[in-house]
């Protein structure tokens, strides 16, 4: 299979212009005899849904929460990027692009992160005119920070909840749209495949939460818009909800995974306090700003597993027993360093023996300095928010007594391959949000999530999906095809096998057991050795989940349990596509950290000259290893160098 | 610490429900409250029995998914918190708790601690939101907004959706979620062309939805896990106020009356 990315050629700075006049467009007076389904209501979904029923299309979207408001988006805390240089700063359009691909580790394809850069402007427009209310300054104008080790400030914020804010907004458009009818809303309503005819997708099969009701819906295009994968880990920082099914669902209908390694780790969040634990909590990256990381020098100090504590009270250690390893290691950008290397050197400690909370999983984010240089108001004025949230959940008062801290899988770059259309290798399914793999390559920047969701949304898909309708043009329209009731069929089969095993274990055993796994062996640094050993280990988990689970009740009616253990099943058999990925990766890339493949001093190290290329993996049975199919990336304006933060 | 539970179990809008009674053993101080429950979940489900349901996403306080009364208070009573973020280091051993659902007319229980809150949503369908399409609007900073009015929108706008408003009100009145639309919209210059337009669709909406009136009680706002402030009440009433003058002042321009 030949991968085409279909992004135009020459002038990058016109690319999406040009573009934009070459697709085709649909007449507005057929726009109506178009249908198309939207899953997912987060920033990229109900961004989508809403800008496609202005234009003129009946939208049908769906999600398994009870509104279209909770999408997990929401949580969302420290901002978006946007290149308006209203700081004067020096940012401008191709600053932005530059930061992301560099970013990304050269992992991105070029033309859709300019667009993306590109495109950053209007967004903060549109959602001014929703009425987001952005932090401003006195004057009016709105407010920026610098976020995550940029040079510049680009990042726009509403107090700890941007996220919230956009979300929000999104959704308010969305619902002026089921007014009006251009949009039918179907809540509590969990998409379980997809069902193509004639080798171009054409509608998706539901479950109703509520009733249990197994539904088809027929369109002329499917958008996928279903968020990302980090629960594979069973603990992250993302929504209980969060699950891989719809994207993996296409995976198995033939739609290719992109880059499955590569995923994020939020360096700042609060660490594991017991095995009971059922998710992480972030606290926003800009805590690095004025905290100082640290770890005790004397191992002793740090964790106690027999006493279950500290062996001493981090106020207790003296300035010379405390190793602030970032600013050891990385004298120049010291405890701003991106959120990787953040990371893995917080891992290292620990591995070290240096850790401070349970089963030695921490270190100490201090603000002792700050307060003594700022006092506790300022830093209160700053992050009072964010204290007010940590003492919430540890109890402990980051005014008292230092934070404590630790990654956590927090976003994931892969996803379903795409391209410049955001369309899949699958006619007529289009991919957004994070869900696809397309803008981050390797890692993420802070604040640019946000942007990719609402770039993809608002801007993006409303016309590139245009150009694919008026090819294919209004075509008749059935559930009744033999395609729907095949897929209905599969889907009822594995419901009632689900039902029927009647096991001994619960479904978040299997998933913490999976998580685990994934966690200790394709989490912040990955080996050989270990990825070897996921590949023998998640089918044995998988084939005692199908012999040994435990779903009570019926499937025809609300069963929190049967949508839980339909999403661990898909995570069962997506992880292993995850680990071989990981493993056939052999470099050091932005998230996607091989032990094998570093510098003396522990750096990254990445090999352009064999993996420049984005890995798509085609599905081919369960168990069975998938094909490798590649893109490769050609770097014509940023020129692939080494990161370095020393 | 050990703790007994009992919980209102119901099988759908149309069963009449009952209390059972659940041990929570072994809970530790740093769980959260929905952790000890899927501790007590699991045990059920491992039996092979219906867990008992309740709804929760995001674990954080930002969602607004979870919440139900413990001992009559919404998400537990514990100050600007939602149940989620709700821990366990608030109780002691040997507490005795009793856990029910939003308990509203217009909130209908689905099942168990679940209630169905598509009310809200109608309510913001009516009339919540500014009418711009997507695509190239002016410049964001075209338009100057002040700190204090900006800060004043996003006060309103924090409001997370959850429903403990209704839950508290001994009227099970929406007052505060919908006023704290119509303020943080309201306030902004972006959303003044609709601004009375839009109070009276949603007061409509929410009157229709079988929601009680307010007679000033402020539960809403003390239960509030995000903290909303009973002005937005104020903000919403004088709203309407306005509305019916100055539609009446455009129906007469456009020749009726
Ligand atoms: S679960 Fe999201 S607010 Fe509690």
């Amino acid at each position: 299979m030949i991968l085409e990315s279909k992004a135009p050629k020459g002038d990058i700075q016109t690319a999406w212009d040009r573009h934009k006049f070459d697709v085709k467009m649909v007449n507005p007076a057929n726009k109506r005899k178009y249908t198309v389904i939207v899953v997912g209501t987060g920033l990229a979904g109900a961004s989508a849904a809403a800008s496609l029923g202005e234009l003129g299309y009946n939208v049908l979207n769906f999600a398994f929460q009870d509104s279209a408001r909770r999408a997990h988006s929401i949580a969302a805390q420290g901002g978006i990027n946007a290149a308006k240089n209203y700081q004067g700063d020096g940012d401008s359009i191709y600053r932005l692009f530059y930061d992301t691909v560099k970013g990304g580790d050269f992992r991105a394809r070029e033309e859709n992160v300019y667009r993306l850069a590109q495109v950053s402007v209007n967004i903060i427009d549109q959602a001014v005119a929703q009425g987001v209310p952005f932090a401003r300054e006195y004057g009016g104008l709105l407010a920026n920070r610098s976020f995550g080790g940029a040079l510049v400030s680009r990042t726009f914020y509403a107090q700890g909840q941007t996220g919230q804010q956009l979300l929000i907004g999104a959704y308010q458009a969305l619902m002026r749209q089921v007014n009006d009818g251009k949009v039918k809303l179907f809540t509590r309503t969990e998409m379980l495949d997809l069902v193509i005819q004639d080798g171009h997708a054409r509608g998706i099969i539901t479950r109703n939460l509520v009733s249990g009701k197994v539904e088809r819906w027929v369109a002329d295009a499917v958008v996928l818009a279903t968020g990302g994968y980090s629960n594979v880990f069973f603990l992250s920082t993302n929504a209980m909800g969060c699950n891989v099914t719809s994207t993996w669902r296409a995976a198995r209908r033939g739609a290719l995974f992109a880059n499955p390694c590569y995923t994020q780790i939020h360096p700042t969040c609060i660490p594991v306090s017991g095995g009971y634990q059922s998710k992480l909590t972030l606290m926003s990256e800009s805590l690095r700003n004025d905290g100082r990381v640290w770890a005790p020098k004397n191992p002793a100090d740090g964790w106690d597993s027999s006493k279950g504590k500290v062996g001493k009270d981090p106020r207790q250690i003296p300035e010379a027993e405390r190793d602030y390893f970032l600013e050891r290691r990385y004298p120049t950008f010291g405890n701003l360093v991106p959120r990787d290397v953040a990371s893995r050197a917080a891992k290292k400690a620990c591995d070290d023996g240096q850790g401070i909370a349970y089963e030695g999983r921490g270190v100490y984010l201090d603000f002792g300095d700050a307060i003594q240089r700022l006092g506790k108001d300022a830093v209160g004025e700053r992050y009072g928010n964010l204290f007010e949230m940590y003492e919430r959940i540890t109890g402990d008062s980051p005014y008292e007594t230092p934070m404590r801290i630790y990654p956590a899988p927090h976003y994931t770059m892969g996803g379903l391959w795409v391209d410049y259309n955001l369309q899949s290798n699958v006619p007529g399914l289009f991919v957004i949000g994070e869900a696809n793999f397309s803008d981050h390559g390797a890692n993420r920047l802070g604040a640019s999530a946000l942007m990719q969701g609402l770039s993809d949304g608002y801007f993006v898909l409303p016309y590139t999906i245009g150009h694919y309708l008026a090819q294919v043009g209004p075509r008749g329209k059935s559930t009744e095809w033999d395609s729907f009731k095949q897929v209905e069929g599969e889907v009822t089969e594995r419901t009632d096998k689900l039902m029927s095993i009647k096991g001994k274990r619960s479904v978040d055993s299997f998933h913490r057991e999976l998580g685990l796994l994934m966690w200790e062996h394709c989490g912040m640094a990955r080996n050989a050795k270990g990825l070897s050993l996921l590949l023998q280990e998640i089918p044995r988990i998988r084939a005692e989940f199908w012999e040994n689970v435990s779903v009570p009740g019926t499937p025809g009616e609300l069963n929190q349990v049967l949508e839980r253990a339909g999403r661990v099943a898909d995570f069962l058999e997506f992880a292993e596509m995850m680990a071989l990925d990981a493993l056939e990766r052999e470099e050091s890339c932005g998230g996607h950290f091989r032990e094998e493949h570093q510098s003396a001093e522990g750096e990254a190290e990445r090999d352009d000259e064999k993996f420049q290329y984005v890995a798509a993996w085609e599905f081919k049975g369960v168990g069975v290893r998938p094909e490798l199919h590649k893109e490769a990336l050609d770097f014509r304006y940023v020129k692939p160098s080494k990161r370095s933060y020393k | 610490m050990n703790l007994t539970l009992h919980v209102w179990r119901q099988k759908g809008p149309n069963d009449p429900g009952r209390f059972e009674t659940y041990p929570a053993t072994g809970i530790s101080e740093h769980m959260s409250f929905l952790e000890m429950l899927d501790t007590v979940n699991e045990k059920l489900e491992a039996e092979g029995k219906e867990p008992i349901v309740f709804e929760h996403d995001c674990r954080e306080g930002i969602c607004g998914c979870c919440g139900f009364m413990i001992d009559g208070k919404a998400h537990g009573g514990q100050h600007k918190t939602t149940v989620c973020q709700l821990h366990m280091r608030s109780f002691k051993d040997g507490d005795e708790l009793t856990l029910e659902p939003w308990r509203a007319q217009a909130f209908p229980v689905i099942k168990d601690l679940m209630v169905d809150r598509s009310a809200f949503d109608r309510i913001i369908q009516s009339g919540g939101y500014v009418s711009v399409r997507s695509g190239s609007p002016q410049d964001a900073n075209a338009i100057l907004i002040g700190k204090e009015v900006a800060d004043r929108a996003f006060d309103a706008a924090a409001c997370i959706g959850c429903g403990a408003c209704v839950a508290s009100c001994p009227n099970a009145a929406a007052m505060l979620f919908t006023g704290a639309k119509i303020t943080h919209l309201g306030v902004l210059p972006q959303g003044a062309p609709e601004r009375f337009r839009r109070v009276q669709a949603m007061t409509t909406q929410m009157d229709m939805e079988g929601f009680g009136y307010c007679t000033n009680h402020g539960e809403c706002s003390a239960y509030c896990p995000k903290g909303i402030s009973l002005d937005v009440i104020a903000r919403m009433n004088q709203d309407l106020l306005l509305a019916q003058v100055v539609t009446r002042d455009e129906v007469r321009r456009e020749g009726g009356e």
